[in-house]
């Protein structure tokens, strides 16, 4: 088999299939499967999958790319496999994170124990851009700020997991998770009766009881959720669409909603409607042209001090951002020390910051082994990865580093595990990532799985979308 | 000295619109340099929303006017006792860090005059004195001028123009404070009148290590005293606006400002 | 629901309704044309600009009003608001907005237009018989219709469809039967000659009525039977009478779901009610056009109404 070859070729890369020419656990089951299906059939199920998601209408535009808004995002059949047991430790790791941040958040708009007691620089956290000064001293419904934690992680060995950064605001991408499985289930029934795999449906209903119980306190009843988007422009439309569905709650923009007395409402043919709780795919700086930017035609004037008062909540709550801000990703186990005594389960990558003098230097001097990150940036722009770079693009990031340190941070090149994946010429290892989408409310809940983004150019260690990664339904066996 | 307030603030609009909803911060909160014994803001058709304390101290309110409606008036009616606390605001509950007001704001950008003022403020090695020089230079370097700016110009524009009101002296003290890494910040209030300023007025808070927030009013060359009455603070003049609104419509809108601050004999 | 929502409902159906009405629209100029001119070639085609409402966006692109022009204008022109492409991408973005208020089967057909229209697009003109392409449209607006009325869910959702397809219809009709009245045949020594048959059957047949006139009507076509069928006869489906009976059924079960009645169900009402009373004769003898003229302003107010009542989520 084609996999094999390549396999033994890149050795130093840990293969989520093979080891030592043996089949992982996890994956024992899916060698036949591959054996049972020819190309020809391969190739007329890879059909059969994009003509689905063309039809349920699952694209993705890419940001200032323009081109075909109703490209779609590449997905692979070759499904990613964890264990049971592995799961397990993942799930601790990641709901402590996720509580460590949000305890941070709480902290850092109130006190600022963690800032007094010197675990990590004032500066990062107050003349961070992400910080909003207009919700200090407010403490959210139940203290949560960040009420859907993306937490993208990769794997480097059997053991071995770093997380790349937190995403605190919106992270988007689970729509994928889902209809991955969705349209997986349809085509390979089979492999879904041969594998115990746990499901990952349920998690629009986590989703909605997550928000409803962090409705305001004014809300009596079941109360009345939405969500936000800026409209069907969006290039993430369709997954805000595709959720109100599945939640069972409006899709709105911002002209459909307004402030009145001490509530928000939502326009509707038969007039006013409350809204409790407002899960908003917009950014802060859009959410309100009364506190932020006045220009911002996408939001609701007056919500800001509705929400402060306690008429509202919003999702995830505007300011959430200063927790997965790439500078304060160091200072992450340093928050689950500080506020739940506990040592962190899952690492960081070590990283350095080039504003500081020692890092700056170090960095400099290995560009061609590292990946460097712009710190507030996202999607995979702005961002070296030595290794793969010429010569040319090293020198340009050496001289952006030399002019603004404190935008930079910097990594070393990750060994991304590889997991089968179908290629032109058979099945090949190809570099993934995960990240699985933790819900914080009254409880904190993770769906066993998340979606997994491959980079589908050999070799490429760049998974994001926007830069030609695919997508793949990841699975949690069970027990 | 005991200080009344009274403040109109009429919109008009040449076509009546649908609706209307305002963010306020009109009203002020008591510290040691004030004790407000009574305060009332009322707007025309309004429905009160929400109100709070925010992480500055300062109080907002929510209002919003259901349409159509062609003009609305906002009036504020309060009475406070003040007092000489050298400026030093003390007593004042909040729990912004002073370093939030370290970050330059379109209004406040700094340009080559307010980083060589800067400069020259680095130089002093107390806070406190930086501060008061910093003050002066301003005053000097900005002729009080009633109607050269508009409440957009920024104070580079208003240092270059050598003219402007309590609004540039404040943005003008702010940029360069934050340049030479002094935390600064945008105070309006109201102030018993001379015989050339208006009532409705605004100056600058620099966090002085030690001390806390110091105000400094380079329109009057002084800092903060009796005859004033803090209501709130923010990055520039925008973000400490008293009003913030929005109408639903497209009528145009037109702002008629009446205010009188008075002291009562005692 | 949503206001915005059952704005972009009710505009699914105006577009696709329209869409339709402008491939008919080019039906009838074409069949017109083969006939021998009586006012010259460019009176005709000029005439079914003004009945379009696009003859001014015609004139600033397009100096001559020649067939390919004109159906390059009504058919594919994406600066022409009213073409046929123009509408079935608007109805398709609309679609694609509300897409969880819908159906995967109306989904599906709003959709494959699209995707067929940009397949059309691509293929050279001298490929497209226009004959095939209004049969397109048709095919692909009866898809959508019958998905709609298929699968739907009978909630507020449908009656705002059924408002918007019935409210288009009704204007629409109006506009064919001025064209052909008012604008084709402007002298009244024409009125009853070979020529006036002529056209009156081929509006019929653009209207794909042409069958259902004659099961209905015995012998002769007169302007009088034409006017009973397209105007007062509830049995012919494009009857101002029979699109009116829609507005009203939806406005009705909007009144009823929603537990009060709005000014859009007194004016659907009265609209109704002014239809029942009228005669052929009375229709005569204001003069067909004025008696059109009326009735499209009457249809359009109730537009007004409608989206004032329901729409603006200025709803109280």
């Amino acid at each position: 088999m084609a996999m094999q070859g390549k396999a033994v070729r890149v050795t130093t890369y840990f293969n989520e299939m093979f080891q030592d020419g043996e089949v992982r656990i996890p994956y024992s089951r899916l060698e036949g499967w591959t054996k049972r299906m020819p190309d020809a059939l391969r190739h007329m199920k890879q059909a059969e999958a994009e003509a689905l998601f063309r039809r349920i209408g699952i694209t993705f535009a890419v940001y200032g790319e323009g081109g075909d808004p109703d490209r779609l995002i590449p997905f692979d059949m070759f499904p990613r496999v964890f264990t049971a047991a592995e799961w397990a430790r993942l799930e601790r790791g990641i709901k402590q994170r996720a509580r460590a941040l949000n305890a941070f958040l709480v902290d850092v708009y109130g006190r600022g124990e963690i800032v007094r007691a010197g675990r990590i620089p004032a500066h990062l956290v107050y003349r961070n851009a992400a910080f909003e000064k207009s919700v200090v001293g407010f403490v959210p419904p139940k203290g949560v700020y960040s009420h859907i934690v993306g937490i993208d992680l990769v794997r480097t060995g059997a053991d071995e997991f770093f997380v790349l950064e937190d995403n605190c605001r919106t992270p988007s991408g689970v729509s994928y998770m889902l209809e991955n499985r969705e349209i997986m289930m349809r085509m390979f029934p089979d492999l879904f009766r041969e594998n115990r795999i746990e499901p990952v449906d349920n998690y629009p209903l986590l989703l909605r009881r997550t928000l409803a119980s962090v409705a305001p306190a004014k809300c009596k009843g079941d109360p009345t959720i939405v969500i936000l988007t800026p409209g069907h422009f969006n290039s993430a439309y369709y997954e805000h669409s595709f959720l109100a569905d599945l939640m069972g709650v409006e899709l709105v923009e911002g002209q459909d909603l307004f402030v009145e007395g001490e509530y928000v409402w939502m326009r509707t043919t038969e007039g006013p409607k409350r809204v409790d709780v407002i899960y908003r795919r917009i950014d802060d700086a859009y959410i309100d042209p009364l506190c932020f930017r006045p220009d911002s035609m996408l939001g609701v004037p007056g919500l800001m001090d509705v929400y402060r008062s306690g008429g509202v909540n919003i999702c995830s709550c505007p300011g959430a951002g200063v927790a997965d801000d790439k500078a304060v990703y160091t200072f992450v186990p340093e928050m689950i020390r500080f506020y739940l005594g506990e040592e962190p389960i899952l690492n960081n990558v070590p990283t350095w910051q080039c504003a500081k003098e020692d890092d700056r230097k170090y960095v400099l001097e290995n560009l061609k082994d590292l990946v460097v990150k712009e710190v507030h940036g996202s999607g995979g722009y702005g961002m070296l990865v030595g290794p793969k770079s010429t010569r040319d693009q090293i020198e340009r990031f050496h001289a952006r580093i030399s002019e603004d340190p404190g935008n930079y941070i910097a990594q070393p090149t990750l060994a991304l595990s590889t997991t089968p994946t179908f290629v032109d010429e058979g099945i090949a290892p190809r570099h993934v990532d995960l990240r699985p989408y933790c819900l914080v409310g009254e409880r904190v809940e993770l769906v066993p799985g998340g979606l997994t983004r491959v980079a589908l150019t050999e070799g490429s260690l760049v998974v994001n979308s926007s830069q030609g990664g695919g997508v793949k339904d990841t699975w949690v066996l069970a027990e | 000295m005991i200080l009344t307030v009274e403040h109109v603030t009429r919109y008009s609009y040449d076509r009546p619109v649908r609706g209307l909803v305002q963010s306020h911060r009109m009203t002020p909160a008591s510290h040691d340099g004030q004790r407000v014994i009574g305060w009332q803001v009322e707007v025309s058709d309004g429905l009160a929303g929400g109100s709070f304390r925010d992480g500055a101290g300062d109080h907002v309110a929510s209002w919003s006017v259901i349409g159509p409606v062609s003009h609305i008036d906002v009036t504020v009616r309060g009475e406070v006792e003040t007092r000489d606390t050298g400026g030093i605001l003390r007593g004042h509950r909040e729990l912004v860090s002073p370093q939030c007001y370290l970050q330059a704001t379109a209004l406040t950008h700094p340009d080559d005059a307010l980083l060589a003022l800067a400069e020259e403020a680095r130089a002093v090695p107390e806070v406190l004195d930086a501060a008061h020089l910093l003050c002066e230079r301003v005053a000097k370097a900005i002729l009080w001028t009633p109607g050269v700016t508009q409440s957009q110009t920024t104070a580079a524009e208003a240092m270059s123009q050598a003219q402007g009101v309590c609004q540039d002296h404040a943005h003008a003290i702010i940029a360069a404070a934050r340049a030479a890494e002094m935390p600064a910040r945008y105070v309006s209030g109201y102030m018993l009148a001379g015989e050339r300023q208006d009532a409705a007025h605004a100056w600058a808070e620099i966090h002085v290590p030690g001390l806390g927030w110091v105000g400094f009013d380079a329109a009057n060359g002084c800092c903060p005293d009796e005859r004033y009455i803090r209501i709130a603070s923010g990055l520039d003049a925008q973000d400490a606006a008293p009003i913030r609104g929005w109408a639903r419509g497209d009528g145009k809108e037109r702002l008629e400002v009446a205010v009188a601050v008075q002291t009562v004999e005692q | 629901m949503l206001s915005r929502t059952a704005d972009n409902l009710f505009w699914i159906a105006r577009y696709m309704e329209r869409a339709e009405t402008m491939a008919r629209l080019l039906e009838v100029g074409a069949r017109i044309s083969l006939l021998p001119s009586v006012h010259g070639y460019r009176s005709e085609w000029d005439s079914l600009l003004q009945a379009s409402g696009t003859a001014d966006g015609f004139d600033r692109k397009y100096a001559e009003p020649v067939a390919r022009n004109i159906e390059s204008y009504l058919f594919f022109d994406h600066d022409n608001p009213s073409s046929v492409a123009s509408c079935l991408r608007q109805a398709r973005e609309n679609g694609r907005i509300v897409r969880t208020a819908l159906t995967t089967q109306v989904w599906d057909a709003l959709n494959t237009a699209f995707q067929e229209l940009k397949q059309l697009e691509r293929q050279p003109r001298s490929e497209l018989e226009l004959t095939q392409l209004t049969d397109w449209v048709t095919r692909h607006a009866a898809m959508v219709r019958g998905s709609i009325g298929a699968t739907l869910l009978r909630n507020d959702g449908y009656d705002f469809l059924n408002l918007g397809y019935c409210l288009e219809r009704a204007d629409a009709t109006a506009r064919l039967l001025d064209v052909k009245y008012y604008v084709l045949l402007p002298r009244v020594e024409f009125v009853g000659s070979g020529l006036d048959n002529y056209q009156w059957m081929t509006l019929l047949r653009a209207l794909s009525l042409h069958r259902a006139f004659h099961w209905t009507y015995a012998g002769e076509i007169t302007a009088r039977k034409i006017a009973d069928f397209l105007i007062l006869n509830p049995q012919s489906p494009r009857s101002l009478v029979t699109s009116v009976e829609g507005i009203n059924h939806a406005l009705h079960r909007l009144g009823r779901a929603y537990g009060r009645e709005t000014v859009a169900q007194v004016r659907g009402r009265q609209l109704n009610d002014m239809l029942e009373r009228v005669t052929v004769e009375d229709i005569f003898d204001e003069g067909m056009h004025e008696f059109l003229t009326r009735f499209i302003g009457d249809v359009a107010t109730l537009g007004y109404h409608v989206w004032e009542s329901y729409l603006t989520g200025d709803v109280r």
